[in-house]
């Protein structure tokens, strides 16, 4: 660590850390109701767990990019952060509308609209929270010693996804309208400006651990966000199919969305290349693994299983249904939440100031999660396909089908163990390492 | 070789000319030529029935027009599929509605006035109606005549 100011990031970790495994606790409760045990229904009914599952998951990631920014942006822009009171004023704030809107969900207050359910006077807050989170970043990268190309793409990143989070609150009477702009949120944040903040770590990440030149990393990082940005923006049609627009995204959204994957093999080719070509041996092997690990499985989960999916021949019959659980699941996975533990693993020595860099838990914490994580998307992956060949090619009747792939999620459920108990592993080693110290400034390793 | 100032002209180049088309295509598929979903017809009961779709987030279960959960049946549909007076059944319930050869699924209990269950209905109607590029054939079996 470099910079005193750096250690506001741990105190976003630890809040991520907790709100995912809060989140697990709700998708355990989806995926005994799918599995025939909706026992607790009364309390908490599927809509409720659903909406808290995707919210706590949206949140911990923000949460886990603001930690992000707040340890990188000062180190890349060579000063301390602007102000530290008010990152702890945003951090408490974050938290505090966070948590009054999972409560809200359990007392019928939301607005369902899925991803987006948070309700209007939430909303106005979530804003105020963002725009304070905004001014810190970019006031300190405007004062900073140095503009780099991986501070300038991770802020450009987060001010988009800020900017993004407005369509989604328009009004509109028609469902149709509605859904046409809850994907400029929804779509453009994970398969476009989510990818900025993506390859924002990632490039800081590689820098830093393979000692790389600068100037070759981020060359490659234009190259992969203009790759994003060319099919992800005009890859939206693909949500566009089948949901009262015209026949025109058939076609746009068929061509462009095809192209996707490209952008997440280039990210993969990128962090491998990058990884054999470095002469340095960093000792934060965990680190390492988390890095690498997120620029492969983003490609399996978004790439490959977001493809196999995307044509309008196939969307056809896969919209809505399990097939699409199935690649939320390894695409949302190994693209954000596998990014954001190879950063906190990364910064965690180096805030704390124990050079506590491998170990075996920490292996098992990241083979347990993805093979954990790997299974659960295969579990979903046959429910899926089951499901479209009966309920959409054989016609059976919705209900019937769903009980006849009741035994998938008991799959399910025994792989969502494994990757819970990787989980409680990651945590185990997050809380081993302490907490952050000013004394770590002088034993910062590059 | 490419240079880091020609990886970044194509970075900003293909993003502006791709987010110009997008909002192009977009100008033009939601003008009112284009208009797929018989948007005249949406009168006030259905948009009082999306106002107790959205608070009541049914999307948490149900898909309509293949977007939401996925543990409850898809509704696009459902009024062609199941008739009013199932509808009615099943909104005004004053227990939680679940069908002995469904499992043990339920719904939540919304115990809803006649009148409102109407507008979910008149909702539901129009969303039927919507052209969906053939997506509502695959759907919803019963419905495909
Ligand atoms: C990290 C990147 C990605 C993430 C986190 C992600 C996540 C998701 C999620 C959560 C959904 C469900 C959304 C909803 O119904 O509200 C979805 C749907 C979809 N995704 Fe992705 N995705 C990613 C990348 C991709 C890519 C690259 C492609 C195409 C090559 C793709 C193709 C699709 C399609 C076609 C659907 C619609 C499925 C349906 O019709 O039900 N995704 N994605
Ligand atoms: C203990 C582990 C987990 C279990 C048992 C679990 C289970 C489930 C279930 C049953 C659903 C509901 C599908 C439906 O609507 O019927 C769901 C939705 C979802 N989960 Fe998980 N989940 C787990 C962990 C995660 C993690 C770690 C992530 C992200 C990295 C995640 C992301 C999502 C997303 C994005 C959806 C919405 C998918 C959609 O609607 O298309 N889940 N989960
Ligand atoms: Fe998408």
């Amino acid at each position: 660590m470099k910079y005193k100011s750096q250690k506001v990031a741990y105190w976003f970790f630890a809040l991520s850390m907790l709100l995912l495994t809060l989140q697990l606790v709700y998708g355990f409760i989806m995926g005994f109701a799918h599995a025939g045990m909706d026992g607790l229904h009364e309390w908490i009914p599927f809509n409720t767990a659903k909406a808290v599952h995707i919210n706590l998951l949206v949140v911990w990631l923000l949460s886990g990019f603001m930690g992000a920014a707040y340890y990188i942006i000062p180190e890349e822009s060579q000063i301390e952060l602007v102000s530290v009171k008010l990152a702890y004023v945003q951090l408490i704030t974050l938290a505090l509308v966070g948590v009054a809107a999972i409560v809200g969900y359990h007392f019928n207050y939301w607005e369902g609209r899925k991803f987006l359910e948070i309700p209007r006077p939430l909303d106005y807050l979530v804003v105020a929270n963002v725009l304070l989170f905004m001014g810190l970043i970019l006031v300190t990268l405007y004062k900073g010693k140095r503009k780099t190309t991986t501070a300038l793409v991770l802020a450009m990143g987060l001010l988009f996804a800020a900017l993004l989070y407005l369509p989604g609150m328009l009004d509109f009477n028609s469902q149709v309208l509605d859904s046409f702009f809850r994907w400029w949120v929804v779509h453009l944040w994970v398969e476009g400006v989510w990818e900025l903040i993506m390859g924002g770590i990632l490039s800081f990440l590689l820098i830093k651990l393979t000692g790389v030149d600068r100037e070759v990393i981020e060359k490659w990082l234009y190259v992969i966000i203009g790759l994003t940005f060319l099919s992800g923006i005009l890859g939206t049609g693909h949500h566009y199919y089948y949901i009262g627009v015209n026949k025109i995204w058939l076609i746009v959204g068929g061509i462009f969305s095809a192209l996707e994957p490209l952008a997440f093999l280039a990210m993969t080719l990128f962090a491998l290349n990058m990884y054999r070509k470095g002469e340095k041996k960093h000792p934060n092997k965990i680190a390492l693994y988390w890095t690498l690990g997120s620029a492969i499985v983003a490609f399996i989960g978004a790439g490959l299983l977001g493809f196999a999916h995307t044509l309008p021949q196939t969307n056809l019959y896969t919209h809505g249904t399990i097939v699409t659980a199935s690649h939320a699941h390894l695409s949302f996975w190994g693209a954000y939440a596998m990014i954001v533990f190879a950063i906190i693993s990364y910064s965690l020595p180096n805030m704390t100031g124990r050079k506590y860099y491998d170990s075996a838990r920490g292996r098992m914490a990241f083979w347990l999660a993805n093979i954990g994580m790997l299974g659960m998307t295969v579990s979903f992956g046959v429910a899926g396909v089951a499901q479209v060949y009966m309920e959409r090619i054989y016609k059976m009747d919705f209900m019937k089908v769903q009980m006849e792939i009741e035994v998938h999620f008991i799959v399910l459920i025994i792989m969502a163990t494994l990757f819970a108990t990787g989980i409680t592993l990651y945590i185990i080693e997050f809380i081993k390492h302490g907490q952050p110290t000013d004394e770590a400034l002088e034993i910062d390793n590059q | 070789m490419l240079s880091k100032k020609q990886a970044r002209a194509f970075f900003l180049g293909g993003t502006l000319v791709t987010f110009l088309i997008f909002i192009g295509l977009t100008v033009y598929s939601l003008s009112a030529a284009q208009d797929q979903s018989n948007i005249e017809n949406l009168s006030e009961s259905a948009i009082r029935g999306k106002y107790l779709w959205e608070t009541n987030n049914c999307m948490g279960c149900h898909t309509i027009m293949g977007e939401g959960g996925y543990y409850a049946p898809e509704l696009t549909k459902v009024v062609d599929r199941q008739g009013e007076a199932y509808i009615r059944g099943v909104l005004m319930s004053p227990t939680p509605w679940q069908r002995a050869d469904h499992g043990n699924r339920k719904m939540v209990a919304y115990e809803m006035t006649e009148d409102q269950a109407n507008d979910m209905i008149e909702f539901f109607k129009w969303i039927g109606e919507i052209d969906l590029n053939g997506f509502e054939t695959v759907v919803s079996p019963l419905a495909e005549k």
